[in-house]
């Protein structure tokens, strides 16, 4: 059952500019799912509508039963947390630990929760060595992870990434798919913009493609990442193995080096 | 005679706990075109602050070691007249974009007005960039009106105006789209096919190994692994270090691993699909798969 829906939004910016146009799209509890497109496709205004920080101009944005226009950003936020992109735009304290702990303490939890909510966050994005650091002694990958730990200290049900692989390396990917795969095992739904097409097939199953303002496709990654009028419409490109196998003429839609493998295995019968 | 070289260099800032740079040994050739890669922390950016000498000339701290930049030590160059020999590319373009001027035109020209030169050139070399780069739909634009993509290439071209002989470009496509990256890629590109030198720190690793000659490992302050791409990408051990290896260099290791005659690790796209192509098992013996 969908827990988080936008109904026929569209979306213009006080300058004129129209962001978002017609875009119906749902979300259930307990999924990761992956938006891609190019910049300027409307990525970051569809999720930005998501938390309430944007109200649709026409259309309804509908969180857990509550339509976002009857409820103002911070009371959306409980339920949506938003991660930004740029993680200076949202942090504003001189040490991890306040960074993370500003939410849950607003909310009035009792002192032993926030600690507790503090801890579960920091751990699960991999900043607990750094709590007593200022965010802005540690480098732009890491003050990324400090603002996905303030997120989730929220504890809300759905969270949204807005470009966490962009400028990380081998290690913090696989921490981002491992903290990805806890959340969704806890019920919670995980909505990603992402231009990484590899790490869209290591972690997610659902993707949305986005262009010139509106959803173009979603579906299953193979069936997305293996439409090719998708593709060229999005500009996007497929993920390198699949490029292999599209050249070669192979059988199997694969996706990543395990598929590729296990094709070649069977078709040689090795 | 190496054209940059690094002789044992340490280095630590002011205020730093340790050495972020530990005994690095790297000569650079003239016209080469090196990548820098490793985990986030590992050295990179400080190296590139190295060679533009931003260390020590700026962030002070503790420099120890020769930097030799076409035989001159770092120390005695003045930093005038080493930007004019080596341009420097910020990870974010919004850090370079001046904010002073209100045209694209402008904003590339703003380098060479500061230094002087004369109105007629300044128009002239503006004129040649923007052409090269294929960038006049954007000339009359407000630099901060434009794309993270556009911005970035309008960044480049207010250094390569500069006709600078060495490029060090800090992760430049961080924060583009696909789209965005291949545009700044072609650009590196241009710059490498007129003989400048290009050290550029980059995460996306399958246009590192298309593009790249050489490729320098960081971990951990140290240059861990130095060597042609071909040499380096193909080899298992960079991922030890918290490096990234090209899906296709993956996929040829995977079936090597199962003693499949693969020959040649593939680097890239094509590369990978010859070696499919060109796939054969082993002696015809069955090998175990679990």
């Amino acid at each position: 059952m969908s827990f988080l829906t936008l109904e026929d939004v569209s979306f213009r910016y006080p300058n004129g500019y129209k962001a978002v146009e017609n875009v119906n799209m749902s979300f259930s509890k307990g999924e990761a799912v992956a938006i891609v497109g190019q910049n300027g496709a409307g990525k970051t205004t569809t999720v930005k509508l998501m938390n309430g920080l944007l109200k649709p101009e026409s259309g309804n944005v509908i969180i857990d039963g509550w339509n976002t226009k009857d409820y103002t950003t911070a009371q959306i936020s409980r339920k949506v947390g938003y991660v930004f992109q740029n993680p200076d735009d949202q942090i504003f304290h001189s040490d991890v630990y306040s960074e993370i702990e500003f939410a849950p303490k607003r909310l009035g939890l009792p002192p032993e929760k926030i600690k507790e909510s503090v801890m579960k966050a920091a751990e699960l994005a991999g900043v607990v060595p750094y709590l007593k650091e200022h965010p802005y002694n540690l480098p732009f990958s890491m003050r990324k992870f400090v603002t996905i730990a303030s997120v989730l200290a929220m504890e809300s049900k759905v969270i949204i990434l807005d470009e966490p692989s962009a400028g990380q390396d081998l290690l913090a990917m696989e921490r981002l798919g491992l903290m990805i795969r806890t959340l969704v095992a806890e019920g919670k739904t995980v909505i990603t913009i992402t231009h990484d097409m590899e790490f869209v097939v290591n972690h997610f199953e659902r993707v949305i493609v986005m262009a010139n303002r509106r959803k173009i496709s979603e579906g299953n990654k193979r069936d997305i990442f293996w439409d090719f009028d998708v593709l060229e419409e999005s500009m996007l490109k497929q993920p390198h193995i699949s490029r292999v196998s599209r050249s070669l003429q192979l059988e199997e839609k694969v996706l990543s080096i395990d598929e590729m493998m296990n094709h070649l295995q069977q078709v040689n019968n090795w | 005679m190496s054209f940059i070289q690094l002789k044992n260099v340490s280095y630590k800032y002011p205020i730093g706990k340790g050495d972020v740079l530990k005994g690095i040994n790297v000569k650079i050739e003239k016209g080469g075109f090196y990548a820098l890669i490793g985990a986030n922390g590992s050295g990179k950016t400080t190296f590139c602050n190295v060679l533009r000498g931003f260390v020590p000339h700026f962030y002070k701290g503790d420099l120890r070691g020769d930097v030799l930049i076409d035989g001159k030590d770092i120390r005695e160059w003045e930093m005038g007249e080493l930007a004019q020999k080596i341009g420097f590319v910020f990870q974010n373009p919004f850090t370079q974009i001046s904010g002073v001027k209100e045209t694209v035109f402008e904003e590339i020209a703003f380098g060479l007005e500061n230094l002087g030169v004369d109105v007629d050139i300044i128009i002239q070399k503006v004129e040649e960039v923007i052409g090269l780069l294929g960038i006049d739909y954007l000339r009359d634009k407000n630099p901060q009106e434009l794309s993270g993509g556009q911005k970035q290439r309008v960044a480049l071209a207010s250094i390569i105006v500069m006709e600078p002989e060495i490029l060090v470009i800090d992760e430049p496509t961080s924060q583009l789209d696909p789209r965005g990256t291949e545009e700044i890629f072609k650009i590196i590109e241009l710059m490498k096919l007129k003989g400048k030198t290009i050290i550029l720190a980059e995460h996306k690793i399958e246009l590192i190994a298309e593009k790249a000659e050489q490729i320098l490992v960081f971990q951990d302050g140290e240059v861990v692994m130095q060597g042609t791409t071909e040499e380096i990408l193909t080899d298992p051990q960079v991922l030890e270090y918290g490096a990234a290896l090209p899906q296709y260099a993956l996929l040829g290791l995977e079936m090597k691993k199962r003693n499949w005659e693969v020959g040649q690790i593939p680097l890239t796209e094509q590369q990978a699909i010859t070696t499919v192509k060109g796939l054969s098992h082993p002696k015809g013996e069955q090998v175990c798969h679990s």
